[in-house]
């Protein structure tokens, strides 16, 4: 279930971005390429990274664990013959891979669909400019910013069988995250902050400096602080669960 | 000994669930680990299967320490806990060949064990449709499917028909025959147990009242004969004097230890000759209950 909703999300979201442009006419007939792109994946990223991403690393790292809760299979898993670090590792990067997956696949889709916009209509000038490079690097710093959070959540999905508590404390917290990042200075402490934060470089664009060539360069500093908070986050959490799940009785 | 625990002791908060266990159970047995519902059973499997973090007493499995060689023991080890686990979303096939993936089991094994349990025929059906003994077929098949040298089965015949049951008792107790494998099998009926067992533990509020071979069990659950007739207070009485042992007047019935066959007959005639009307006599196997009650008033 989360591989397809780690597939199914991008897709589905690029499409409506996709089709309200669409529809929208020639509404942007005038607007040079790069600000096309930018409204196009900016729109894309604002609704993903807002919100949307928390919800996602949350519901994919209860999916994960919840297979086993579910079919009750954590006692026959760990009476494998496999260590119990194996066992917790590879839960977790396979979650660490859906968020990759689902990332990526946002890239493709937006790249994707913005030239298939340019195809359609053409009077939409998607060609003028190329961002893959840009939007690959803010993708690549959202995946970032998601570790501190994918790796809270996992914990709390491993430790609790329901679905209301992991699930309520992610949800309250990617609220207050999207809530206290423009509002605080220290959010970049705030690992649910993260996504919001990470994703300012390019709703920023629009106000960035011109360059030579007439377009405006926005570049993506991996080494802000948030990211450095949630890289630290995420491994504190990976080895503090590793010797939880250690000390751990399987009921 | 295959499995050898030395006063395991475990709580679950300030309830002792297991008190100072000491199991034996030698290779090529078919150990029955009997007790009621509730008696720390699956807990003391947890324990054994380094699901539960022992407290305090020690494991060894193998003669080798538990919780220092995990993963050694446990890949000799086949086990199912309560109810089989099952991913109820794959088909009972996919199941073994996840798990053969994950114990890097030849995938020519699966059909094996399918065949083995009867469910080559519902082997692409989802477990989620699994009747509760088809489960329990493929839970076993799990447990078997990478050739363990001891299988560790918590209460395996629960839900199966009496055919089902017929089945797993041969299956394992050619396993144990035929193919030098050492079975651990927990349950709460000892008439199951009584037929497959060549050892046997019960164990009743975490503690063990009893181990031994199956022999020593069965001098300890004497059958009774039971004898109802017109007046049973003045019959028992009447053997009293003939040196019969009365153990147990009821309104109804009185019982007497079996002896033989012919004991039955002898008893018969003196209660027809003294002119009691005997309305009927047979020979009782002792439940676990009244089992319990003699091994824990001799203790």
């Amino acid at each position: 279930m989360a591989f397809w909703s780690a597939i199914l999300l991008p897709l589905l979201i690029c499409l409506l971005i996709f089709s309200g442009f669409l529809s929208k006419g020639d509404h942007g007939a005038h607007t040079s390429g790069v600000a096309l792109w930018i409204e196009f994946s900016g729109l894309i990223l604002a609704i993903m990274g807002s919100f949307i991403l928390p919800m996602l690393i949350i519901f994919i790292a209860y999916s994960v664990n919840n297979i086993e809760h579910r079919a009750d299979t954590w006692k026959s898993l760990f009476s494998l013959p496999i260590s119990k670090l194996s066992v917790y590792a590879a839960k977790y990067f396979y979650a660490l891979f859906l968020t990759f997956l689902c990332l990526a696949l946002f890239v493709l889709f937006t790249l994707g669909f913005g030239n298939l916009l340019s195809v359609i209509k053409p009077s939409l000038r998607f060609s003028e400019y190329h961002i893959e490079g840009l939007l690959t690097r803010v993708y690549l710093k959202l995946f970032l910013s998601s570790l501190g959070i994918l790796s809270i959540q996992f914990l709390l999905s491993l430790l609790f069988r329901d679905f209301l508590k992991p699930m309520g404390i992610g949800f309250i917290c990617a609220i207050t995250g999207d809530i206290i990042a423009n509002n605080w200075k220290y959010s970049y402490l705030f690992p649910y902050s993260h996504p919001f934060l990470a994703i300012q470089a390019l709703l920023n664009g629009k106000n960035a400096a011109i360059g030579p060539d007439g377009v405006p360069q926005i570049t993506v500093d991996f080494f802000t602080k948030d990211i450095a908070v949630s890289l630290i986050v995420a491994t504190i959490v990976f080895i503090a669960g590793y010797f939880i799940v250690l000390k751990k009785s399987v009921k | 000994m295959v499995i050898a625990t030395d006063n395991l002791t475990f709580n679950f908060g300030d309830q002792t669930v297991v008190k100072s266990l000491s199991l034996q159970v030698p290779e090529g047995s078919i150990y029955g680990f009997l007790g009621p519902n509730g008696a720390g059973k699956t807990t003391t499997i947890k324990l054994l299967m380094n699901l539960l973090k022992t407290q305090q007493g020690s494991i060894h499995i193998f003669d080798l320490e538990l919780k220092s060689n995990r993963v050694k023991i446990l890949s000799q080890i086949g086990s199912l806990i309560e109810q089989p686990a099952i991913y109820l979303h794959m088909s009972g096939r996919e199941n073994l060949l996840n798990r053969a993936l994950l114990l890097q089991v030849p995938e020519s094994r699966v059909e094996e064990m399918l065949n083995l349990v009867h469910l080559t025929n519902a082997a692409h059906k989802k477990a989620g449709q699994y009747s509760l003994g088809m489960k329990q077929r493929l839970g076993i098949a799990l447990a078997l499917l990478s050739d363990p040298k001891l299988l560790i089965l918590d209460e395996p015949t629960n839900g199966l028909d009496p055919n089902g049951i017929i089945e797993i008792r041969e299956l394992l107790i050619k396993l144990v025959t035929k193919h030098n494998k050492t079975v651990f099998i927990s349950s709460h009926l000892l008439g199951e147990i009584e037929r497959m067992a060549t050892h046997v533990g019960i164990i009743n509020n975490g503690e063990l009242l009893f181990q031994g071979s199956i022999s020593e069990l069965q001098t300890l659950s004497q059958p009774l004969i039971q004898v109802e007739t017109d007046n049973t207070v003045d019959a028992a009485n009447l053997l009293t004097r003939n040196n019969y042992e009365v153990t147990e007047v009821t309104d109804n019935y009185f019982y007497v230890p079996y002896a033989s066959k012919k004991q039955m007959g002898e008893m018969n005639a003196l209660l027809n000759k003294n002119d009691y009307a005997v309305y009927s006599i047979s020979k009782q196997q002792k439940d676990l209950e009244k089992l319990f009650l003699d091994i824990t008033q001799t203790a």
